[in-house]
C-alpha cells in the first residue's frame, strides 16, 4: 500500500482544520505527517489521534516564519526518509507556494485546489474546479507517475475518525547552508480572522456598502460566528479594502460553508469565485440582483437596517 | 539586466464556459493576456527604466497563431523581444513549466524571470515555482511590491490573513505578481506599430525534447456546476428578516 504523508500546518500550537480534514481522505494505515518548524508533543499527540503513525519534525531558527527554500529543503528530507509516494496538503498560502516546487523537484505530478480525492492500492483520482468553478473536471495522474503532489481545498472534508494509533516521532537534521532566500520580515495583518482561503464563514460586502467606514457593520456581524470579511472587486478598485480581501475570478476562489454577500450584485466572475459555497445569503436592496440565482436564502432590504439586526440575533443565537 | 516575462492566454473573465465533447467548447472565447501575468510585463518594463540597457523577452507557449496576440501586446506594451512554443492547448502545468525552463535556457540566460501567480482558467498556482525548481533558482510567489539591486530582490508577498513578509532573494530568481505590485500600462499607439515590426521567434515542443506523452495529469469528465436549489426568500421587515435567516442558518443549514 502507498504510503502518504501529510503536510501538516498549525496556529497557536493547534493542528490546523484544513490538515485535520486531510486524514479523513486516507483509509488506510500508512499515513505519516512532516511538522516544521515545532517539536510541540501536543501537536504530535493531535496528530497521532487522526491516525498519523509517524511524525517527521524538522525543528530549525530558519523556520520560525514561512521560507519557500527551507520549507522546500525540509520536506524534501521528511518524503524520502519516509519513502511515501502520496503527498497530500490543504491549500494554504504556504502549502500552495512549495508543493509545485517539490512536485519538480521529485519529478511528481501536481494538482491544486481539489475539492474531492480518492486514494486506493494504486491510484489517486479527484475532481476540482476549473475556470474559477465555472466547470470541474475529474483528474488522475498518467501511468508511469511514481510522486503524486495533491493540495485539498480546506472545508471540503468531513473532520476525521479519532483513531488510537501508537504513533513515532523522529527528527530529521536538515541542512539549510546557502539558501538563496531570506525572510528579513514579517509584517503582521491587522485582522485576526482566518484568511478567505480557509474559513469557514465568510461575510463579504460590495458596492451597497457605499464606503470603506461602513465595513465596520460587517466587521461587527463576522464577530459572533467567527467569520472572515471579504469584498468585491468593485470595492477593492475603489480602494475601500485591501487587495488580499478581494474573493472573484482576479481574487480568491472561495467555498466556505456559509457565505454572506451584503450588498453585492453578483458579477460573472464574482460568482465564479463563490458559487460552490455550500450555504449562500444574499442581501440586496435589488430583487433582480444576480446574486440571488446563485443564493440559499434571499433578503431584499436595506442593508443599513438588516445588518445590525442580524448582528443581535447571531449575537444572542451563540451566547446560548 | 536579462529579464524572461512568461505569460499566458485566458479566455476572458466574463467568458461563459460551455463544454464540448471531452473539455471545454473554446468557440466564441474572447481571449485576452492572463490579468496577473500583465503585472508581470508591467514590472519587467520597471526593472528596465531601473537597469537602462536590460532586454525583456516575452515568452509563452500555446497554439501559436492565437498565443502570438497575446505576446504581440507585451511587445506593445515595451518588451523588446517575444518567442513562442507552439503546442497544443490542453499541456498540463509540469510539461508546460519544463517547456519554458528549456526554452529559458536556450534563450537566456536571465537574471529576473516574472510571471503571473496564477492563471484565471485552470487556477492552478503552480507553473511559476516549477519553473524555478527546473532552472535553480530561488522563487517568491504572489508579490506585491518588489525593488532590485545589482544581485538581490527585495519582494513583499502576501501570507496567511493579510499578513506580509519581506524576502531577500538572490539572482537569478524567479518572482509571480500579485495585484497591487504595478498599474499595467496600455500599449501606446507606436508601441503597437513598433510591435507589428518584431519577429516573434517559434520553438516548437519537440524541439526542446518534449511532448504529450511526458504530462503528469489528465483530466476528463468535464461537468458544469449541478444547478443550485432556487433561493428562499425572507419577507418581513427587516427585524423579521433577520430573526427569520438566523433561524434557518441556525435550525435548517446548520451552519452558524
Amino acid at each position: 500500500m502507498a504510503t502518504v504523508i501529510i503536510f501538516a500546518e498549525f496556529i497557536d500550537n493547534k493542528i490546523k482544520k484544513g490538515t485535520l480534514e486531510l486524514f479523513t481522505a486516507v483509509k488506510n494505515d500508512s499515513v505519516e505527517a512532516i511538522l516544521l518548524g515545532t517539536d510541540s508533543a501536543e501537536l504530535v499527540q493531535e496528530l497521532s489521534r487522526v491516525g498519523a503513525k509517524k511524525v517527521y519534525l524538522v525543528k530549525d531558527p530558519v523556520l520560525k516564519n514561512y521560507n519557500s527554500a527551507a520549507y522546500a529543503a525540509a520536506a524534501t528530507e521528511a518524503i524520502k526518509k519516509s519513502g511515501a509516494t502520496v503527498v497530500l496538503g490543504s491549500g494554504s498560502m504556504m502549502a500552495k507556494d512549495h508543493f509545485p516546487r517539490l512536485a519538480a523537484r521529485f519529478d511528481g505530478g501536481f494538482v491544486g485546489d481539489c475539492t474531492d480525492i480518492q486514494i486506493s492500492e494504486e491510484h489517486v483520482t479527484g475532481k476540482r474546479p476549473l475556470y474559477s468553478g465555472k466547470c470541474t473536471a475529474n483528474f488522475a495522474f498518467t501511468d508511469k507517475v511514481r510522486m503524486k503532489f495533491i493540495l485539498m481545498r480546506p472545508n471540503q472534508l468531513p473532520a476525521p475518525q479519532i483513531k488510537k494509533v501508537p504513533t513515532t516521532a523522529e527528527t530529521l537534521p536538515v541542512s539549510f547552508e546557502g539558501l538563496k532566500v531570506r525572510v528579513k520580515e514579517v509584517i503582521q495583518g491587522t485582522s485576526s480572522q482566518a484568511d478567505l482561503t480557509e474559513a469557514a464563514v465568510i461575510i463579504a460586502g460590495g458596492r451597497g456598502m457605499k464606503g470603506p467606514e461602513n465595513f465596520k457593520l460587517l466587521d461587527a456581524l463576522a464577530k459572533p460566528i467567527h467569520a472572515t470579511v471579504g469584498a468585491s472587486r468593485a470595492v477593492v478598485d475603489a480602494g475601500w479594502t485591501a487587495h488580499s480581501t478581494q474573493v472573484g475570478q482576479t481574487g480568491k476562489i472561495v467555498a466556505p460553508n456559509l457565505y454572506i454577500a451584503v450588498g453585492i450584485s453578483g458579477a460573472i466572475q464574482h460568482l465564479a469565485g463563490m458559487s460552490s459555497s455550500k450555504v449562500i445569503v444574499a442581501i440586496n436592496k435589488d430583487p433582480e440582483a444576480p446574486i440571488f440565482k446563485k443564493a440559499t436564502y434571499g433578503v431584499v432590504g436595506d442593508l443599513f437596517e438588516i445588518i445590525p439586526k442580524l448582528t443581535e440575533e447571531f449575537t444572542a443565537l451563540v451566547s446560548h | 539586466m536579462n529579464i524572461l516575462v512568461c505569460l499566458k492566454q485566458v479566455p476572458d473573465t466574463e467568458t461563459k464556459i460551455k463544454l464540448g465533447r471531452n473539455e471545454i467548447d473554446t468557440n466564441g472565447i474572447k481571449w485576452i493576456m492572463n490579468p496577473y501575468d500583465e503585472f508581470a510585463v508591467e514590472e519587467a518594463l520597471k526593472i528596465k527604466t531601473q537597469f537602462p540597457g536590460s532586454t525583456v523577452t516575452a515568452l509563452s507557449l500555446g497554439p501559436k497563431v492565437r498565443v502570438t496576440e497575446a505576446l504581440r501586446t507585451a511587445l506593445a506594451m515595451g518588451a523588446d523581444k517575444a518567442v513562442v512554443i507552439d503546442a497544443e492547448e490542453t499541456l498540463d502545468n509540469f510539461v508546460t513549466a519544463k517547456a519554458l525552463a528549456a526554452a529559458a535556457l536556450k534563450i537566456g540566460p536571465f537574471e529576473i524571470i516574472l510571471a503571473g501567480k496564477s492563471a484565471i482558467d485552470d487556477n492552478s498556482f503552480c507553473v511559476g515555482q516549477m519553473l524555478a525548481e527546473f532552472l535553480g533558482v530561488p522563487h517568491a510567489t504572489s508579490i506585491s511590491k518588489a525593488t532590485y539591486e545589482g544581485d538581490r530582490a527585495l519582494v513583499e508577498r502576501e501570507i496567511e490573513g493579510g499578513a506580509r513578509e519581506v524576502l531577500e532573494l538572490e539572482l537569478p530568481c524567479l518572482l509571480t505578481a500579485n495585484r497591487g505590485l504595478n498599474t499595467p500600462r496600455y500599449a501606446s499607439l507606436p508601441g503597437i506599430m513598433r510591435a507589428k515590426k518584431i519577429a516573434i521567434e517559434e520553438i516548437s515542443l519537440s524541439a526542446l525534447g518534449l511532448s504529450g506523452a511526458d504530462q503528469k495529469i489528465k483530466y476528463m469528465d468535464y461537468q458544469l456546476p449541478a444547478d443550485r436549489p432556487s433561493v428562499k426568500m425572507i419577507q418581513g421587515d427587516s427585524g423579521q428578516q433577520a430573526k427569520e435567516l438566523a433561524r434557518l442558518l441556525r435550525e435548517e443549514a446548520k451552519v452558524i
